[in-house]
């Protein structure tokens, strides 16, 4: 696996984080303040956690005056999105090599 | 608190024209499972432990620690499959479930791989045993790529 799908899994591993980012992709843009009133953590510890995110490619950050506003960037899920695709295609090929043989035991 | 999510499971179901009894024994004799999965050391009896063991390959040392779970002839199997060796500590920790139910013509198949606990989270690192692990509600995020 390539070092940014690493980085990728590895910034939605923590649920704090996980969490932070679902409610983006769920309530579009957001500033710390308001991400820090419902998240149970300290501000330091969402900034903290919005800087981890966004070295994933995961949010994008926009500065207006003094607030700083973050957003899902949805694209970067894209290789975890594919390796979904890849497990259950494995089980596919599975089921498929799985009939084959049910075939050669009626023989 | 934010809400957090539970995690997925990937699940794959087919028809097949064949009997449960049959099914079953692909799904449960050793030498038949190899034909069609991987080389094992299964043995239908509940707490036995066994490896399907592949080739290695990069980041992945090819063999898979399970144990039979549960057991109910032609009906329902379960074993977990989890990473193995050094990258069992933070690799993947799975559940298998076969399901069998009988209909007319058939034998409805369905195979479901879950069972992320809270616990394994924080050691998470995507590849452990070069198997996913899905996010909750990845779904409906992927549905918007």
């Amino acid at each position: 696996m390539p070092e940014t799908h690493d980085m990728l899994f590895r910034s939605l591993a923590d649920p704090t984080r996980r969490a932070i980012f679902e409610r983006l992709c769920r309530e579009g843009e957001q500033t710390v303040g308001s991400l820090t009133a419902q998240s149970g953590v300290s501000q330091p510890a969402v900034s903290k956690h919005l800087g981890v995110l966004k070295q994933a490619g995961l949010v994008r950050d926009r500065h207006e005056g003094r607030q700083t506003h973050y957003s899902a960037q949805l694209g970067a899920l894209s290789p975890l999105v594919d390796w979904t695709r890849e497990m259950a295609a494995f089980w596919q090929r599975k089921f498929d090599d799985l009939e084959d043989l049910l075939k050669r035991m009626d023989q | 608190m934010i809400e957090t999510i539970a995690l997925r499971s990937i699940v794959v179901e087919r028809d097949m024209a064949h009997s449960p009894e049959k099914i079953w024994r692909a799904l449960t004799q050793s030498a038949l499972i190899e034909q069609w999965l991987m080389t094992n050391d299964f043995q239908p009896v509940i707490g036995h432990r066994f490896n399907f063991r592949a080739e290695p390959v990069m980041g992945w040392n090819g063999v898979t620690d399970c144990e039979v779970l549960e057991l109910v002839p032609q009906q329902r199997l379960v074993y977990s499959w989890n990473a193995s060796g050094e990258q069992a500590r933070d690799g993947l920790k799975t559940i298998v479930t076969w399901t069998l139910t009988p209909h007319s013509g058939g034998t409805h198949v369905r195979m479901e791989q879950s069972g992320f606990r809270p616990q394994d989270e924080a050691g998470y690192r995507g590849m452990g045993g070069g198997w996913p692990r899905i996010l909750g509600q990845l779904e409906e995020i992927a549905a918007k790529l």
